[in-house]
């Protein structure tokens, strides 16, 4: 009874999804303020209804109801229960279901909180968010339906994969799927905007919320994915640029770059053109991604297998939204004025920069996911893209972009002296380029990997804080106190997610650069050394787990006669999916993490011990924590929360910074 | 039904419980050891979703760990020793196709995209800038200007 509902509320969604999409759309058109007011409460409604909807689904979860196809094909009774509720999105349909929800979630919030929106703008966002979730909940009813019956309900279910039984990843997708879709609410924007044919600074700072917002969950989504491999997958690796990933990375970069670009609509009224192609562009990525993942067209680790019929209808709606926009983008974007005049030094030309770095790198991991698939089309050349490809031709990019970002957020707009914007640098370049020259001394040669990233995060960092100092001021500690903490939130958002882009780099180049890896057989008693460590296999005992197998190590670990840690690597099976699993054991610190994973048992009556030190490995996430907090910051900014200058003239909108 | 059922078979393969690199195939010289190594990770895993052998579990990757092995001992050089495999297993097997041909498109679009962006980007503020000069300030203005500086 409770799916029979389920059900019915999800066909309830489309149907008030329609109306949200006609009504306002139409009524903004013809100036009827009846039918555009009837945007929001179907808005609202859809919302509530879809929310109703998921709710049915997790409760068929949650109670185990193998008369739904859908829980028999992903759910077990002997599942612990925050996997039978994060078991609604660990399949395709059920993940589909919360992506709509999520869609309808940003409507309404754009109808709650749209009330200093002009009421045809307001209108016509709600009207192209309607619009998508009519095609999203279309292809959700019609090809991936979550609530399908079976006749002869099992006594039991398949259980979910293993490996997507885990914390970590319980989380990952709704992050992801916040972000992803989040991005379809500044697409929005951007459409109704070019309807409207106007865009100004008020548009400008309606826009950089959301866009902060998705850019934010994806930076959480993908680093609690890429903090998921490392633990999971039983070797450490934290990025594999495989297809499922890029797919969430271009969205990522090109959103960054969004993020950045709007800042300069909002400011000085220039790059509108451009902000709006990104606008629409950063969703592009978002339904690519989802066709990416969802249609198993390229081949990649993620295994959402799936039929070509739904890729098809993927394709479609990708290419009729973003073939609409684009075209109504040539129509009107000659008509949209920029104002701001800037100078080839100043602020302005600093984010057209970073603009043109994060696109550039974007269409690179673009062109490298696609490219297999281009190549064997076009030239029957059957050929793989991998990890040295990318890193080979993207890393560049976000080397240039490290180096030039300090310099960036230091300089005025409009019109900048570069003399004058490397006096309070200089320090800092020197600190950093010392500090490269250190590790470089201190890891005697080598890779230049580690010296690179120590001379980049410290510039970032240093540059930062220079950058902090400057607004600072003059004057006793005191002044500099008061001025700091009247800086607005926006400001300290900026500076903190500049240093949680320094922290990630610097992760990323000392666990590249330093890792230690030692791979053995040993006997239960045996120690051996690693790096400065030495490790005990102490025991190997078997055990059971809710719904597992274990084989279950204990090992110690100890640094000049010190014990550091006593650490349990496991190896499991899982008997219903029958799927074995790795669960590395992991000791995290702040300098180094260490990583032990238990094999298979040798003839000899040994058992294979991988041994891994990672220096710096945590430094990953937390940097990307810390970008995503200074993106909470700046969220926070009353400037965002109080719109009300929006609506004033756009020279009084201009802050005098 | 039958893709979803080899989909499986590979996520089956993926997780299988031999782990990538295994003590027994290791060579005994840590210097050709870190070469083979090396090598790996440039080559593909042909039955896995890419995956490198280095890191894969299938046999297959056994297999092709063992033959890199093989032929570093046998005295080839890393060029060598990937040539041998690309001329079993052809080119799907590089994990960072060949700079030749079609494949210069792929290598060079990153390069001519930046070029191409920085080309537009500075012939658009210039021109932005010859159009439309900045107005002098007025006498409010150049008020309002010393005020907020006395500030």
């Amino acid at each position: 009874m409770v799916i029979e509902f389920g059900h019915f509320a999800l066909i309830l969604g489309l149907i008030l999804a329609v109306v949200q999409t006609v009504l306002p759309l139409a009524g903004a058109s013809r100036g009827w303020r009846g039918w555009m007011a009837a945007g929001e409460p179907a808005a609202t409604a859809q919302f509530f209804v879809l929310l109703l909807s998921f709710a049915a689904l997790t409760y068929g979860f949650v109670t185990s109801d193998f008369s739904l196809r859908l829980v028999t094909a992903n759910s077990h009774t002997a599942k612990p229960m925050l996997y039978k509720i994060s078991g609604v999105w660990g399949n395709h349909e059920g993940s589909m279901l919360l992506w709509c929800l999520i869609l309808a979630f940003y409507g309404a919030l754009a109808a709650w909180f749209g009330g200093n929106l002009s009421p045809t703008l307001r209108a016509r966002v709600l009207g192209v968010q309607g619009a998508i979730s009519v095609a999203f909940l279309a292809f959700l009813i019609f090809t991936s339906n979550p609530f399908t019956r079976i006749d002869m309900p099992p006594m039991n279910g398949g259980d979910l994969n293993p490996l997507l039984q885990d914390p970590g990843l319980a989380f990952h997708p709704p992050f992801l799927y916040l972000g992803y879709v989040g991005l379809s609410m500044t697409f929005s924007f951007a459409v109704a905007a070019l309807i409207e044919g106007r865009v100004d600074a008020a548009w400008g700072r309606w826009v950089r919320p959301w866009t902060l917002a998705a850019w934010m969950f994806l930076t959480v989504g993908i680093a609690l994915g890429s903090w998921w491999a490392y633990y999971e997958l039983g070797w450490g690796g934290f990025w594999f640029w495989d297809p499922v990933e890029n797919a969430s990375f271009m969205p990522w970069l090109i959103s960054a770059a969004l993020l950045h670009s709007a800042a300069v609509v909002e400011k000085r009224e220039s790059l509108k053109s451009w902000t709006i192609l990104l606008a629409i562009l950063a969703f592009g990525f978002s339904l690519i991604g989802a066709f990416i993942v969802r249609s198993g067209v390229l081949t990649s680790v993620h295994a959402f297998a799936n039929d070509p019929e739904r890729g098809v209808f993927l394709l479609l709606i990708t290419g009729l939204f973003m073939g609409g926009a684009l075209t109504l983008y040539a129509l009107r974007a000659a008509s949209l004025q920029a104002k701001g005049v800037f100078s080839i030094a100043s602020r302005e030309s600093a984010l057209v920069a970073n603009n043109v770095l994060l696109s550039v790198a974007c269409f690179v991991v673009f062109i490298g996911t696609v490219w297999p698939l281009v190549s064997e089309m076009i030239w029957d050349r059957k050929l793989s893209v991998g990890a040295p490809f990318f890193d080979a031709a993207f890393t560049p990019f976000m080397v240039a972009l490290a180096a030039i970002l300090p310099i960036g957020a230091l300089m005025p707009w409009k019109r900048a002296r570069m003399g004058r914007v490397m006096a309070p640098l200089k320090g800092a370049l020197a600190l950093s380029i010392a500090m490269g020259a250190l590790v470089w001394v201190v890891q005697t040669g080598g890779s230049m990997l580690a010296p690179l990233g120590a001379v980049l995060a410290s510039w970032l960092v240093l540059g930062t804080l220079i950058d902090l100092a400057t607004r600072a001021g003059r004057g006793d500690l005191a002044g500099r106190a008061r001025r700091l903490r009247n800086l607005p939130r926006a400001d300290w958002g900026k500076s903190v997610a500049h240093a949680g882009f320094g922290v990630t780099l610097f992760g990323v180049c000392a666990l590249t650069a330093w890792q230690v890896e030692d791979i053995r057989t040993a006997r239960v008693g045996e120690t051996f050394e690693v790096g400065t460590y030495a490790v005990t296999l102490a025991d190997v005992d078997q055990g059971r787990g809710p719904n597992y197998e274990t084989t279950m190590a204990v090992m110690r670990v100890t640094r000049g006669g010190k014990e550091v840690a006593v650490l349990h690597p496991e190896k499991r099976f899982y008997p219903v999916a029958r799927m074995p699993t790795t669960e590395a054991a992991i000791d995290n610190g702040f300098l180094r993490d260490l990583y032990l994973v238990i094999g298979d048992p040798q003839p000899d009556g040994g058992w294979v011990v991988r041994t891994y030190i990672k220096p710096f490995a945590n430094w990953i996430w937390a940097g990307c924590i810390i970008m995503a907090l200074g993106g909470t910051l700046s969220l926070t900014d009353r400037r965002h929360r109080v719109a009300a200058g929006a609506a004033r003239s756009p020279r009084g909108a201009v802050p005098a910074e | 039904m039958r893709r979803i059922a080899a989909t499986f078979a590979l996520t089956l393969a993926l997780a299988a419980p031999a782990l990538a690199v295994q003590p027994d195939e290791m060579l005994d010289d840590p210097a050709l050891e870190a070469r083979a190594r090396d090598i790996s990770q440039n080559l593909r895993c042909l039955v896995c979703r890419n995956e490198n052998i280095d890191e894969s579990n299938a046999d297959l990757a056994r297999d092709l760990r063992l033959a890199v092995r093989e032929r570093l001992m046998a005295g080839d050089s890393n060029a060598e020793a990937v040539e041998y495999l690309v001329d079993r297993y052809g080119e799907y097997v590089l994990l960072s196709p060949r700079a030749d041909g079609s494949n210069l498109i792929l290598w060079l679009a990153g390069p001519a995209m930046l070029l191409a962006g920085i080309g537009v980007a500075v012939i658009h503020i210039r021109r932005s800038r010859r159009t439309a000069e900045p107005e002098p300030l007025d006498e409010d203005e150049k008020a309002r200007l010393s005020q907020l500086l006395r500030e």
